[in-house]
């Protein structure tokens, strides 16, 4: 009899969860669909449902993200795996009635195949899917993450009976080792050597450290994960405690995803209630406990020693390594930092095997890579490839390509101490040593694509504005060489940038690389470095010719009327907030340069396009 | 969204004895909870805080100017909130906070002198694919232009006078 014969399960829920054939509909309600409105479509759903006296026939399941945000809100009806996009709560009617009732799926609100324009049915025949291979994400879409059953419905804390029963804290670690799981928050460190390590120091209390910061600008991922299937992470805590020998968890999660910290307070609660988590769990003796800390927004907080110190109410600045957290974290006690993702890998690893880990992916790069996959792309969302993958295969085949017919120019990965490649690096496999191998790196999961209509020394000077409001402002390094760097780029957009800037801007960086404190600092200038190496005509352009080849830099544009294509509609002339623009009507218009503050809004209502930017 | 109570001491005092007796006073929660409650961090509660906690002022005005989430200013009757994530970015977020700064005349971070708008911006809402994102009051605006922006502006000015 296994350990958990003897708790409380929920059979009965778990027993409907694997019907093959019950009825299901799973309306997404992730941060991006319920901006979206979900919770009106949900509601509505349920309101036909009863009106019908169906309500006890079709279970209404709210999921996690299903990743593919762009076409939200989502429905997905079970079990055809029918999948609904741009849901509104008018189309319940239909749903219901034609569906669920007729049995025939609701042609109008079928996802459109982009190249094809012909409705696609299914979930996994979706363009947006093909490619991917969602080991991490399985149960996002598919469980009520506020329902401890459903994840024991899908193995659910088995690997933690496994753990407990039959293996020893050593070979929970060789297998982890084994497995080749690097480290998903951006460095890909080995997580299994760093439990060794955690667990080799002698010194009690330990403490494991689920790093939920997620502070790049643009990137969702753990949060996903964390709102979609929050029991996962507290797993592979659990597993990483007993592995290293720690009673204490701390997950630092960022205040501003206050669902995913509901999400977790919930699941944490449910496993205390049903015996995986808190005083001896399943009975064996091993004794584990998990606090949720919210951050008070800083990114600084994202690196590790600083996330410690915040965790002790501190500022939380970086402090020089080593000592790793291994030896000295929280409290000055040995302490295991990982990702929310590394964790969330670790019960899939323990019960389907390293061997199973290492057949996807690459080899020095096992498993898959989970992005938020935004920007100019069509289909914008989440999404799990295995490693190895081309950045052309994400873009054009799961993302769709670039919107509106315009060139892809660039792809960002990394966030604020990453890099991006231009259209000639578009074959470079996925994986950690690939991508910094061309000059940009993995990063935590953010992916953002940019298009012709970005300029890159303004891509440049966003990230830098990014690092100097968010230097801790420890090291001088780091807090004047941000500063400096941000007033070069910034002349060189207004346009008074100067012959020798270029230079002045790769000394700085010099400076920052070297000698900061933190990685923060010396990773800084790598979003700046790499658009000068691919983009510097761009920069060129800006500093001699006093011109911004995007047509973005405000101090460098001027915008002006096409008399041939201007029928005097006189729409612009309206909106403008300037009043610059005047002409009769059906005649062409005119801007006056003088008057005209260059804010695109004329730009933007011409139906024409006959407004032009020089 | 109501506009924040006026500093009351006897209340922070309140906070504070709530506070006593626990395992870790935290600094950092008593200061989440009168940014909560006034949606700034008066000066005078910043002094009383540190007095009645024995914490050093320096200290306290540290914590409290290293978060984003700690405001050392009152925020104004309505607050906009753009979305300045790189996501957004690249879909033209910069015009739209152009637009909203230029008609209300102050820069990210400040408050009308009437105090009825504040402007701010955000690293990433999650919402990224209905970029760009603008939150006015707490509600969600997605895929926002200029012209949108100054639709959005006008209607919550127009909504500024009628209170
Ligand atoms: C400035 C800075 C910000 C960081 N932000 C994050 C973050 O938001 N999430 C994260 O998991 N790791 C972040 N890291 C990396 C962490 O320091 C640490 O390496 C990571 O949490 C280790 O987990 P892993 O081994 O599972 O990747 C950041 C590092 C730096 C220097
Ligand atoms: S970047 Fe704006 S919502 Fe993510």
């Amino acid at each position: 009899m296994g350990l958990r014969d003897q708790l409380a399960i929920p059979r009965d829920v778990i027993a409907t969860v694997k019907n093959p054939e019950h009825r299901w509909m799973a309306v997404c309600r992730g941060t991006g669909c319920s901006s979206s409105a979900s919770a009106e479509v949900r509601q509505a759903l349920c309101d036909e449902l009863d009106a019908r006296g169906l309500s006890d026939e079709v279970e209404i399941r709210r999921t996690g993200c299903f990743g593919f945000c762009e076409a939200g809100p989502i429905v997905v009806v079970h079990p055809e795996e029918t999948f609904y996009t741009h849901v509104t709560p008018g189309d319940a009617e239909a749903i219901i009635e034609e569906h669920v009732v007729g049995g025939k799926p609701v042609e109008g609100l079928l996802y459109r195949d982009i190249a094809t324009d012909t409705a696609v049915e299914r979930w996994h025949e979706i363009g947006f899917y093909g490619k991917q291979q969602r080991i991490l994400l399985s149960n996002c879409g598919i469980i009520d993450p506020e329902n401890i059953g459903h994840y024991l419905a899908f193995d659910g804390y088995s690997a933690l009976e496994k753990v407990l029963t039959e293996m020893t804290a050593e070979e929970v670690i060789e297998e982890v080792i084994d497995s080749g799981l690097r480290g998903r928050g951006g460095a890909g460190f080995p997580a299994g050597l760093k439990w060794r390590f955690a667990r080799q120091t002698q010194s009690w209390p330990k403490y494991v450290i689920c790093n939920a910061d997620e502070g790049d600008p643009g990137a969702f991922m753990d949060r996903s994960v964390l709102e979609g299937d929050p029991h996962s992470v507290v797993e592979g805590m659990i597993i990483a405690g007993y592995a290293i020998g720690a009673q204490d968890g701390y997950i630092y999660c960022r205040a501003e995803y206050p669902l995913a910290i509901r999400r977790l307070e919930i699941a944490l609660e449910q496993a205390r209630e049903l015996g995986v988590l808190g005083e001896n769990i399943l009975g064996s003796g091993f004794s584990f406990d998990i606090i949720v800390k919210e951050g008070a927004g800083a990114f600084v907080c994202g690196e590790e020693t600083a996330l410690m110190a915040s965790i002790q109410g501190e500022r939380g600045q970086p402090w020089p390594r080593p000592p790793y957290p291994a030896v000295a974290g929280l409290w000055g006690q040995p302490s295991n930092v990982n990702n929310v993702k590394s964790y969330a890998y670790t019960p899939r690893i323990i019960i389907k095997g390293a061997d199973w880990f290492k057949s996807v992916g690459t080899e020095e790069s096992p498993g898959t890579a989970v992005f938020a996959l935004t920007g100019m792309v069509n289909c914008t969302g989440l999404i799990e490839v295995a490693m190895g993958i081309t950045l052309r295969e994400i873009i054009y085949e799961v993302g769709g390509g670039i919107p509106m017919g315009r060139e892809f120019k660039a792809v960002q990965t990394g966030g604020p101490l990453g890099g991006c490649l231009p259209k000639e690096h578009l074959d470079t496999p996925v994986d950690f040593d690939s991508l910094v191998a061309a000059g940009s790196v993995m990063g935590s999961g953010g992916m953002i694509v940019a298009d012709e209509t970005t300029c890159m020394v303004e891509f440049a000077q966003y990230f830098m504005q990014f690092v100097c409001d968010e230097s801790c402002g420890k090291c001088p390094p780091c807090r004047i060489g941000s500063t400096r760097m941000l007033e070069v780029l910034q002349r060189i957009t207004d346009g008074e940038g100067e012959e020798g800037d270029l230079d002045e801007i790769r000394r700085i960086a010099r400076g920052m690389e070297q000698g900061s404190l933190c990685a923060l600092g010396q990773l800084a200038p790598a979003p700046v470095m790499s658009t000068l190496l691919h983009f510097e005509d761009e920069y060129k352009a800006h500093i001699e010719e006093g011109c911004c080849p995007a047509g973005s830099c405000r101090a460098l544009i001027t915008y002006e009327i096409d008399p041939d294509l201007c029928t005097g509609c006189m729409l612009c002339a309206r909106k403008c907030p300037s009043e610059a623009i005047s002409g009769e009507k059906r005649e062409p218009h005119v801007i006056d340069t003088d008057l005209c503050e260059r804010c695109g809004l004329c730009k933007e209502v011409c139906r024409f396009d006959a407004i032009v930017v020089n | 969204m109501s506009f924040q109570p006026t500093f009351d001491a006897s209340e922070i005092e309140d906070l504070l004895n709530g506070k006593r007796g626990g395992e870790h006073p935290s600094l950092m929660s008593v200061l989440e909870e009168v940014q909560a409650r006034y949606r700034y961090l008066p000066q005078d509660a910043l002094i009383l805080i540190s007095e009645s906690m024995g914490v050093p002022l320096s200290q306290t005005y540290g914590v409290a100017t290293f978060y984003n989430a700690f405001s050392l200013k009152p925020k104004g009757r309505h607050v906009i909130n753009v979305c300045t994530g790189t996501a957004c970015m690249v879909r033209g977020a910069k015009k739209v906070l152009e637009r909203i700064s230029d008609r209300l005349g102050i820069q990210p971070g400040e408050t009308t002198e009437d105090g009825q708008f504040t402007l701010e911006t955000v690293n990433c809402l999650g919402a990224c694919a209905l970029g760009p994102v603008v939150v006015a009051d707490g509600a969600y605006s997605g895929e926002v232009t200029g012209a949108k922006a100054n639709a959005l502006l006008s209607k919550v000015m127009a909504e500024a006078k009628t209170v």
